[in-house]
């Protein structure tokens, strides 16, 4: 891998409410490169979001982080002061979100919007020409039929697959070194779908952009990404080069995700699905958070939490994989290959 | 349309047309000007026979709500006919509707959306029985509905906002279920839902039709679904059926270029795929209903159109085989 753009060590976020903390991340660790493409999957409330905010530190009033450190580049970005973490949102760190509709504001037009981004970020440095040429330019690469008279429209005045074109053209307008993508096809046809994740892929490859893709679609992120990370309870639970985790899953999380996802080949026979929910950070179990789900947990298990371990690069958060924890017949996890 | 063991088919829809915007309402009774006629469905036959299930796949904005909601009659008929149990029911009225109702339900798209926030889950699972004024005895407890769908019995006094998606979703699967029905119309039975809660919808409602005997229409753009479940699979584009056929047939030797190009882009947990296998991406977006374009209406993004027929002429059915139709004047040239 290149050098990463974004590191996150030991990330700690806990919710406040009233006397209560409730751990929403725990331990997070990543890292992306430049024109990598990371995905975060896992189900809702695993903590997916949470991550994308606490490393925009955009967190509601009663997040918290507790512990860790979030580099971009060789910059802490916990440690520096609000305003200077201000104008780095937008033009360093790029935000898409699933729906751009609330994302754009209805009342001007999409000129005065990508306009005022531009103006915010660029100081008094950039003349009205200037300012123009570029989102032209943005809007032409990723694919509006013309760009200049569509400047002067409102964002109502497009479709769907048009203004999440739009939200990618304003995120990647003053070049961010991060882009971070929370579920940005979620809202789209698959026609449409395809369409936004070859442009993004393309654009991120393209401008060098370290790209984070959040995701609850497993077959989204097989098209689009290089690498994947399992997020399961504010935890990572695995994490490794997409064709790692596709062909070789090796925490049972991942395995009964990929084993539950409908297709004709499980026609017939039942979709194995995983038995409960997720914990609700209340009342998270005090060992590893998967035990009342997992079809292999034992006491340990219940006793202590997993270390994230590291496999020949393929990281695991599972007791099975680590024969310092005393995992009985570990041979049973470990053997279970996926496809089977 | 042939069907398996010739029975009658449990619905269907002949030449089926809903059109929105044909009489002046509102302000445009004064002005007298009308707004274009929306096609939503035009022109569709469609059949689903007893314990069959059919998939209904498109992207949005092509007629899939519309052509189900017309099925159940929930949308005035334009023309052409909706037949349930060989019965033409396009244009019943007061206890025929009725009737026809009790055995024909929905389950629709945001059960959050669809169910009532001001009734608790019992409440809301009696209401069926409530509107079809069917005796005590006749009905099915409320705690029986939920072990039904695989809910616990304590759910019964709590409200809607208090569910989780999936389990919203089971109490509109119940509802439905309480008047025991032959067919039953999904839209988007999974959208919104984590994995392993889609596994465990599907599991359910292929559990009911083993018990129950019930058909389906599941009308979803989640290919992966239809896979699973579907027997045949129909797929819609801007008011037409433009292909419909036995579900592997149509997955493995679609017939209709659009067929072909939705495939293509349904991303799959594959990551090979991604290199080499580029989907042909379809350009542009689907055209307005309010002003559908001439002839095949997918000549606009089709790769093989001509210039000719396919710009003129409204393609009819055709036969790839005794069970698989399609609309299109090259399917020949398309399947190569």
């Amino acid at each position: 891998m290149t050098e990463s753009v974004v590191k996150v060590r030991d990330l700690d976020l806990v919710y406040q409410s009233g006397n209560e903390a409730f751990p929403a991340l725990s331990d997070i660790e990543l890292e992306v490169g430049a024109g990598e493409v990371l995905g975060i999957v896992g189900e809702s409330g695993c903590g997916k979001s949470s991550l994308s905010s606490a490393l925009l530190r955009l967190l509601p009033p009663n997040g918290r982080i507790t512990r860790g450190h979030v580099f971009y580049k060789d910059l802490d970005l916990l440690e520096i002061p609000e305003t200077r973490m201000r104008q780095f949102r937008g033009a360093e760190l790029a935000m898409i979100f699933q729906d751009p509709l609330t994302s754009l504001n209805p009342t001007f037009t999409i000129g005065t919007q990508m306009r005022d981004v531009q103006r915010a970020h660029g100081g008094g440095s950039l003349s009205r020409a200037q300012i123009y040429r570029r989102s032209v330019e943005m809007l032409e690469q990723v694919g509006m039929p013309d760009p200049e008279d569509r400047l002067r429209s409102y964002p109502h005045e497009f479709s769907g697959g048009m203004r999440q074109r739009i939200m990618i053209a304003v995120a990647l307008m003053l070049k961010p070194g991060v882009l971070i993508a929370d579920e940005p096809t979620t809202a789209l046809d698959v026609t449409l779908q395809a369409q936004i994740l070859s442009l993004l892929r393309g654009l991120c490859k393209e401008e060098g952009t370290a790209t984070i893709f959040i995701s609850h679609d497993l077959g989204v992120v097989a098209q689009i990404c290089d690498r994947v990370m399992v997020m399961y309870a504010g935890r990572v639970v695995e994490s490794a080069d997409l064709f790692s985790l596709f062909d070789e899953p090796l925490h049972p999380y991942t395995r009964a995700l990929l084993r539950s996802i409908p297709s004709r080949n499980r026609r017939g026979s039942r979709l194995v699905s995983i038995p409960g929910r997720v914990p609700s950070l209340s009342a998270l179990p005090s060992g590893c958070k998967f035990v009342n789900r997992c079809p292999h947990a034992q006491d340990v298990c219940r006793a202590t939490e997993p270390r994230f371990l590291d496999i020949q690069g393929h990281r695991v958060r599972c007791h099975a994989y680590d024969s310092s924890s005393g995992f009985r017949d570990a041979g049973v996890v470990t053997a279970d290959r996926f496809g089977d | 349309m042939s069907m398996e063991g010739k029975k009658a088919p449990r619905a269907e829809a002949r030449d089926l047309c809903v059109h929105f915007g044909q009489r002046a309402a509102g302000f445009a009774k004064f002005t007298g000007r009308r707004a274009p006629v929306v096609h939503a469905v035009d022109d569709v036959s469609l059949e689903i026979g007893p314990r069959e299930v059919v998939g209904l796949v498109g992207e949005s904005g092509s007629g899939k709500t519309t052509l189900g909601k017309a099925l159940l009659r929930l949308v005035p008929v334009t023309s052409g006919q909706v037949l349930f149990d060989g019965d033409d029911v396009s244009h019943s009225r007061g206890d025929q509707i009725r009737q026809f109702r009790r055995q024909a339900q929905m389950i629709f798209q945001d059960p959050h959306a669809s169910l009532s926030p001001r009734l608790t889950i019992s409440q809301l699972l009696e209401e069926p029985y409530r509107i079809h004024r069917i005796p005590e005895e006749d009905r099915t407890s409320v705690a029986h509905l939920l072990e039904t769908v695989e809910l616990s019995s304590e759910l019964a006094n709590k409200y809607p906002h208090e569910l989780s998606g999936g389990q919203a979703r089971r109490v509109g699967i119940a509802r439905a279920l309480a008047l025991h029905p032959k067919l039953l119309i999904a839209d988007e039975p999974t959208a919104g839902l984590d994995v392993s809660a889609i596994g465990n919808i599907l599991n359910l409602m292929n559990d009911i039709k083993d018990e129950y005997g019930i058909s389906y229409l599941i009308i979803t753009h989640d290919i992966g679904v239809v896979e699973y479940i579907a027997d045949r699979l129909a797929v819609m584009y801007l008011g037409n059926v433009v292909e419909v056929g036995p579900t592997e047939r149509v997955l493995d030797d679609a017939a209709h270029p659009y067929t072909r190009a939705l495939l293509s882009t349904v991303p799959k947990p594959d990551p090979r795929r991604k290199d080499g296998h580029a989907p042909s991406l379809l350009p542009g977006e689907i055209p307005s209903p309010k002003n559908p374009p001439s002839g095949c209406r997918f000549h606009t993004r089709c790769a093989y159109s001509d210039n000719g027929l396919c710009r003129t002429v409204m393609p009819k059915q055709e036969w790839v085989d005794e069970s698989h139709a399609v609309y299109c004047h090259r399917w020949r040239t398309v399947r190569g």
